[in-house]
């Protein structure tokens, strides 16, 4: 008996179900984990298993300046990124959830828009825009388009943190004396700094992994590092790009269990 | 809030009710002054990055090269050959990555919506790990397993199943099975969602009345479940039109979709008008089936995001 659900369906007569989801689940995990065992092998033609172990690539990808370069030029985009969206996010998201103002659902379209617009579109028109203020090719460029991508996450999952939260204790704590901003900041800060943390992760990830925009707006000096990734895969299958590929899986993993265990003491 | 009633009965007089609503006008006139001050950063720069640039190109796709006022740019989608088939490609891809993703995703959210909690949430990992992956690290292996000399060819010429290695990558099927592989926890999240809300109690219902379990899901579940399927489709068909990084590596130069097409035109032919009117149409594509699926189902398919 499924004993959660109390229907008369025993786990053996569903056996089936369990296969096949599990051969899905397979198909979504399994590139992953085959790039990070071949990320180790020692040879160039990405053999798998692999016959021969090494940190050959992994002494590539941190050897060259290049690569170095770029990995720097990334993290300093993701973490400004991260300093812009997650503050403006959430002051956002705070508003929102008033919804006492006229254009609610006008405001909400337009601070997701970024979701919705087909991305291919966001870059050629951030080009475009670019050229003409000469901010292509430089990290505050980067920053602000990065930082407009990652605001509708960051509104997001501070809304849904705003959402179930009690707004009448901020109300509380101000008629007891405290000001506007201090209410916030010792009654409903408190409260959703897990949402706002989740949010600053999901900015950081946003900027980080971002490809299609950087592809246009980011060059020379500031070549991010998925740029970089992108042209030298167009090239050929360098097998440094192994390496580099592990790096941000494991990254992407840290920061989601971060996220989780954030989630889970919420 | 129930105490003002009281308190203007109170004020008694006709006047002072009428300097209290004053107050309170001005008040609200207030709060919503300070609310938008705390919106205007974020609006502003969603306006300067995404309306301005959108708006300026529409302007753009108005011209043709000359600088005469045309629908040039627009004319040429109909009478072009090579924008028809690259059209044709992209809902063909589409059209194809979406089944898929259903054939795959629903067996799959159905299966999690199922599963204990605790066997749900672990499950549940294996599909967001990928969806917050970067879609270049995953179509890098994709490339490196569907090669020639890659892993799937290398292990059925062992098997002895095949003797020439089968062409994966550098066409259309490596780009149906990338894109497939990225766009899977699209349709999968806000599925397993819409059938968690579904009430057990309808289902226990059934089966009471009669119905077997196979009855049950096709009569009850199935159908219930189908906003959320609609959800899944909708968004995985809109991302499938616009898609870029895939096509453009694994493509092999010879499946040519609208994302691509935009960038060729834009950056190597240094045509805004055209490439600006490919964005328009696609936008437009976008917009009105995003539109169509929430006027039938009231529902915002943007819920993905909220949903992880």
């Amino acid at each position: 008996m499924s004993r959660d659900l109390g229907l008369p369906i025993s786990h053996r007569q569903r056996l089936w179900l369990y296969c096949l989801g599990g051969l899905v689940l397979l198909f979504l995990i399994a590139p992953s984990i085959i790039i990070v065992i071949m990320s180790f092998s020692d040879s160039t033609l990405l053999q798998f298993p692999p016959q021969q172990w090494s940190l050959r690539w992994y002494q590539a990808y941190f050897g060259s300046l290049e690569w170095r370069d770029a990995t720097i030029v990334s993290v300093k985009v993701a973490v400004m990124t991260v300093l812009m969206a997650t503050p403006l996010g959430t002051a956002a998201a705070y508003a929102i959830n008033r919804g006492t103002l006229r254009f609610n659902g006008t405001i909400n379209a337009l601070l997701t828009a970024s979701l919705i617009v087909p991305v291919i579109l966001i870059g050629i028109g951030t080009f475009f825009l670019y050229a003409r203020i000469g901010l292509n090719n430089t990290l505050t460029g980067l920053v602000i388009a990065h930082t407009v991508q990652a605001l509708p996450l960051v509104v997001l999952t501070v809304l849904s943190g705003l959402r179930s939260y009690d707004m009448d204790q901020e109300r509380v704590a101000r008629s007891l004396g405290a000001g506007r901003v201090a209410a916030f900041w010792q009654v409903t800060m408190p409260q959703i700094r897990f949402s706002i943390v989740s949010g600053a992760l999901f900015a950081f990830i946003t900027s980080f992994d971002e490809v299609v925009v950087s592809l246009f707006i980011s060059g020379g000096e500031t070549t991010t590092l998925t740029r970089r990734m992108f042209n030298a895969l167009r090239d050929q299958i360098d097998p440094t790009i192994a390496a580099i590929s592990t790096c941000l899986i494991v990254l992407s993993v840290v920061l989601l269990s971060v996220a989780q265990i954030f989630g889970r003491r919420h | 809030m129930s105490a003002q009633p009281a308190l203007m009965e109170e004020i008694g007089s006709a006047a002072g009710r009428e300097l209290n609503t004053q107050g309170l006008h001005a008040d609200a006139r207030r709060e919503s002054l300070r609310l938008l001050a705390l919106l205007s950063p974020s609006l502003l720069l969603v306006f300067a990055i995404i309306i301005v640039p959108i708006g300026w190109l529409f302007w753009l796709s108005l011209f043709d090269e000359a600088g005469g006022f045309s629908a040039a740019n627009y004319a040429r989608f109909f009478e072009q050959a090579s924008y028809i088939k690259t059209f044709i490609t992209t809902f063909k891809v589409a059209f194809i990555v979406t089944g898929a993703c259903v054939l795959l995703g629903y067996p799959l959210a159905y299966m999690l919506s199922q599963l204990p909690r605790r066997a749900a949430s672990i499950c549940l990992i294996f599909v967001i790990l990928p969806f917050w992956t970067s879609v270049l690290v995953r179509t890098y292996a994709w490339l490196v397993i569907l090669q020639r000399k890659g892993l799937i060819n290398s292990w059925l010429i062992d098997l002895g199943i095949i003797s020439q290695p089968l062409s994966l990558a550098n066409n259309f099927s490596g780009v149906v099975i990338g894109m497939t592989h990225i766009l899977l926890p699209f349709l999968v999240l806000p599925l397993y969602a819409s059938m968690k809300t579904i009430d057990t109690d309808c289902l226990r219902a059934g089966m009471n009345l009669g119905a077997g379990p196979t009855a049950t899901f096709r009569q009850i579940f199935f159908p219930l479940s189908l906003p959320g399927l609609a959800s899944g489709v909708v968004i995985v068909f809109v991302l499938c039109l616009g898609f870029f990084v895939t096509p453009a590596l694994m493509g092999g130069g010879k499946v040519i979709m609208w994302a691509m097409r935009m960038e060729q035109t834009t950056s190597l032919y240094s045509n805004w008008g055209a490439g600006a009117a490919l964005g328009v149409v696609l936008l437009v594509v976008t917009l009105a089936l995003l539109g169509l699926f929430q006027w039938l189902l009231g529902a915002r398919a943007t819920g993905v995001w909220s949903s992880r």
